[in-house]
């Protein structure tokens, strides 16, 4: 029997593909009329087909598991492609960099002048409970004022359609090896789709990130040394560091691979004899980078690495203390920056969100908890929070406690009817929730992956898509309604 | 090259030679008691001392029973000499190295590791040991078949032709070490049947039974067994065809003298006296030797190439 979307219900939320039961969005009509002519086991076969190639191609993501250790597991992902129309994605590309520009000025300002808390645009005592300043960096210059090299910001869509920035990412963010992977798989599940479609190209980041990297080089070679520092095997996040430097061409080293010697110069054991690293892309937490400045038992990081930056001989990326941007109040200031950096209106909105560390918005989110999202201002990976409409009277009371407790440290959102895709549930399609994960380069110029990942919660209504949490991914294509 | 990666390269392939090794000496002395007369039961602490491993054997067991033994080389995770550690290890090494390995190696090493876990105790009857110990000599030699067929010939190539090697160096020189062990507990003459069959023992530990009488004719004589574990160069587990392997491999590397002095070393200390003329006494001292110079020769590629050591 043909796959059956008369009974999708299409119209709980806002679905991307479908407008309701009958009608596909316009950008959509080709692929619901390949869904259509597949019967239930086409649909099956080519889901499982997916799972087989991501095996084979050894795409894996870490979890640590209680008395197993760290284990390797397949990196989940549905079949159906998310689609997003050219004309919609310029506008949000181009936020995006808006975005990530006023960021980077941010950062700037906080290890210089300060002019932004000093003129009240920002209040200082946000900065005081900041987990991700690092005092260390006050004053340091990095080349082209650019502090976070790689952001990945998360994208939202609600109920009306409208795209919304949940949060920014500035300090490791992951999944861009997992975007490109997709895409990969779904050419060999899809491949007559592609003739209808042809979906932008996204292939081209390993060689942006490159350059983006390359430029941070202190020494004017043509061929700077560019490493991908991991904390090792057993970082959740191993596969892509292992990927990334692969498709760079460039080293993939531990912290126990470099040095740095008395003139304040990085090296890497070589085997014959230390080699000058220029540029490192660390993918590794500021507390672990640098055991001399910071968590001194760490045997992750580099001794003597902030010296050497700060030095001016080696660059660092993203720069040590770009995470003062990462945290959750902060960001609810963002559509400020923009407005005071760049002296233009925010292009991309924020998701409404209320600042615990003011009266009037925290009494608002007390008498309202069950309808808000509270989250903690520097966790990642969806810990720590409260879904007030699914929590029990007594774990919003114990919330309350955290939040009169600690003001500063939470905001409030309100929760939203995340827009869904049809997704692969046993042999039917499903409307399941789903964000998205664009990257964005910046450097000498600003940079969007082509789209980006979009990640799915699995569970039926759930609206959580960490793959730690029982998430998925599905390729992202930017398509363009004109040729269709 | 980045030196952990040279040295993960270079153990991962020791590793996976040990493991092969240790499996075939289990899988001869099982097949070697069904050959001695009655009476004479085989000895299974030789292959203890073989590894050198008496003092971490003897803190779990207090007698050297075959079911000891056997348990120990396969299983003891505590041991660097047992089947189960190597295998750990090995994969262990391959993980950070997977990018330069041909992917099947890092399949191979899961699986048999895996299998290890759930069909030990087939290992451990006499029944089923033989079909046990086949597939980790049939998984390791399958592995290292991949990376001599499947791999850059660039320096990588190189540290793993050195591990190889010097692991086979080493294990040829301590079988030949076992072989005395046996003799000298058993107080029997030279050339005996018994003595015939344990010679055979030898070169079977070493899969050289074949290729020895396709080159010495289907005697077994002691003097022909020296000669030709030590001096066929034509045969790839003697110590002479291993050490012109490693300096061959140490000659396409740069800033190589110190470990080509070391090498050479080894060379020299055989090269001057007749093997197949030694007695007991002087054999011993030769393999003695022998075992330190090989620990030299890995102290100084080590020292020359790999990760230096934290104070």
């Amino acid at each position: 029997m043909a796959v059956d979307l008369k009974h999708y219900p299409a119209a709980d939320y806002f679905d991307e593909m479908l407008a309701n039961s009958n009608r596909s969005r316009s950008y959509a009509k080709q692929l619901v009329r390949l869904l259509r002519s597949l019967d239930d086991e086409e649909l099956a076969a080519r889901q499982a087909a997916a799972e087989l190639a991501i095996k084979e191609m050894g795409i894996t993501f870490s979890v640590y598991m209680e008395g197993q250790g760290t284990i390797d597991r397949s990196w989940p992902f549905d079949i159906v492609p998310r689609l997003i129309p050219k004309a919609e994605w310029d506008q949000v590309e181009a936020g995006l960099i808006q975005r990530a520009r006023a960021l980077n000025m941010f950062i700037d300002d906080i290890y210089h002048e300060q002019r932004i808390i000093n003129e009240g645009v920002f209040p200082g005592e946000v900065l005081e409970g900041s987990k991700n300043f690092r005092a260390q960096c006050v004053g340091v210059s990095p080349p082209h004022g650019v502090w976070a090299h790689i952001c990945g910001s998360d994208l939202v869509r609600d109920d009306k359609g409208t795209i919304y920035v949940l949060e920014d990412n500035l300090r490791v963010p992951s999944g861009v090896s997992y975007m490109l992977e997709n895409r990969l798989v779904t050419k060999q599940v899809f491949p007559e789709l592609f003739e209808r479609y042809a979906p932008l190209p996204i292939d081209s980041y390993a060689a942006q990130l490159y350059t983006t990297l390359a430029d941070l080089s202190p020494r004017r070679t043509n061929r700077p040394e560019v490493v991908v520092l991991t904390p090792g095997i057993y970082n959740s996040a191993y596969f892509e560091h292992a990927y990334l430097a692969q498709e760079m061409g460039c080293e993939l080293v531990e912290g126990r691979d470099l040095f740095v010697d008395d003139d304040d110069i990085v090296h890497m054991h070589t085997v014959y004899g230390p080699e000058r690293v220029d540029v490192i892309y660390r993918r590794i937490d500021d507390e672990f980078m640098d055991p001399e400045v910071f968590n001194s038992d760490s045997i992750l990081g580099v001794p003597g690495l902030m010296r050497a930056w700060k030095a001016g001989n080696v660059g660092l990326a993203n720069a040590p203390g770009a995470g003062v941007a990462d945290d959750k109040v902060v960001y609810a200031f963002v559509p400020d920056f923009i407005r005071y950096y760049l002296d233009e209106d925010p292009l991309l909105p924020n998701v409404p969100t209320y600042r615990c560390m003011f009266d009037d918005e925290r009494d608002y989110v007390l008498a309202n908890l069950h309808e808000m999202v509270v989250k903690p201002a520097n966790e990642s990976g969806g810990y720590g929070m409260l879904m007030g409409k699914s929590a029990s009277p007594a774990e919003r009371k114990a919330f309350a406690k955290l939040i009169r407790k600690n003001p500063r440290n939470y905001i409030a959102q309100p929760t939203l009817s995340l827009s869904t895709v049809p997704t692969v549930v046993g042999r039917k399609l499903e409307p399941r929730h789903v964000d998205l994960r664009p990257f964005i380069l910046s450097g000498r110029v600003t940079k969007v992956t082509t789209g980006g990942l979009t990640r799915v919660a699995l569970r039926k209504g759930s609206l959580v898509v960490n793959s730690s949490q029982g998430g998925g991914s599905k390729d992202t294509w930017i398509v363009d309604s004109e040729s269709n | 090259m980045l030196s952990r990666v040279a040295e993960n390269i270079y153990w991962m392939s020791r590793n996976i030679e040990r493991a092969e090794n240790i499996a075939r000496v289990l899988s001869v002395n099982t097949n070697l008691q069904l050959d001695l007369p009655r009476g004479i039961t085989p000895d299974w602490q030789p292959l203890i001392d073989v590894v050198g491993a008496n003092d971490d054997f003897e803190k779990i067991y207090n007698q050297y029973s075959e079911r000891n033994v056997v348990r120990f080389l396969l299983a003891e995770a505590e041991s660097a000499s047992s089947v189960r550690a190597c295998l750990t290890n090995a994969r262990e090494n391959c993980r950070t190295v997977r990018d330069i390995m041909p992917r099947e190696i890092w399949r191979y090493l899961t699986e048999l590791q895996i299998f290890l876990d759930e069909h030990l105790n087939e290992g451990l009857t006499r029944r089923g040991r033989q079909a046990f110990l086949d597939r980790i000599m049939r998984t390791c030699q399958m592995s290292m078949g991949l990376m001599s067929s499947g791999v850059t010939r660039d320096v990588g190539y190189q540290f793993m032709r050195l591990g190889r090697n010097l692991e086979r160096a080493d294990m040829t020189s301590r079988f030949i070490g076992m072989r005395l062990a046996i003799t000298q507990t058993d107080k029997l003459p030279d050339d005996t049947a018994v003595t015939r069959v344990q010679w055979v023992n030898v070169l079977g530990s070493l899969s050289a039974y074949h290729m020895y009488r396709r080159k010495m004719q289907a005697t077994v004589k002691r003097e022909h067994v020296l000669w030709f574990l030590f001096n066929d160069d034509e045969f790839p587990r003697s110590i002479l065809h291993c050490i012109n392997a490693i300096e061959e491999s140490i000659g396409m590397l740069a800033v190589n003298r110190p470990c080509l002095l070391a090498v050479r070393a080894i060379a020299r200390a055989f090269e001057a006296v007749k093997v197949e003329n030694l007695d007991a006494d002087g054999l011993d001292k030769l393999v003695n030797k022998l075992q330190r110079r090989l620990i030299d020769l890995h102290n100084t590629i080590a020292r020359m190439y790999f990760l230096p050591t934290k104070k």
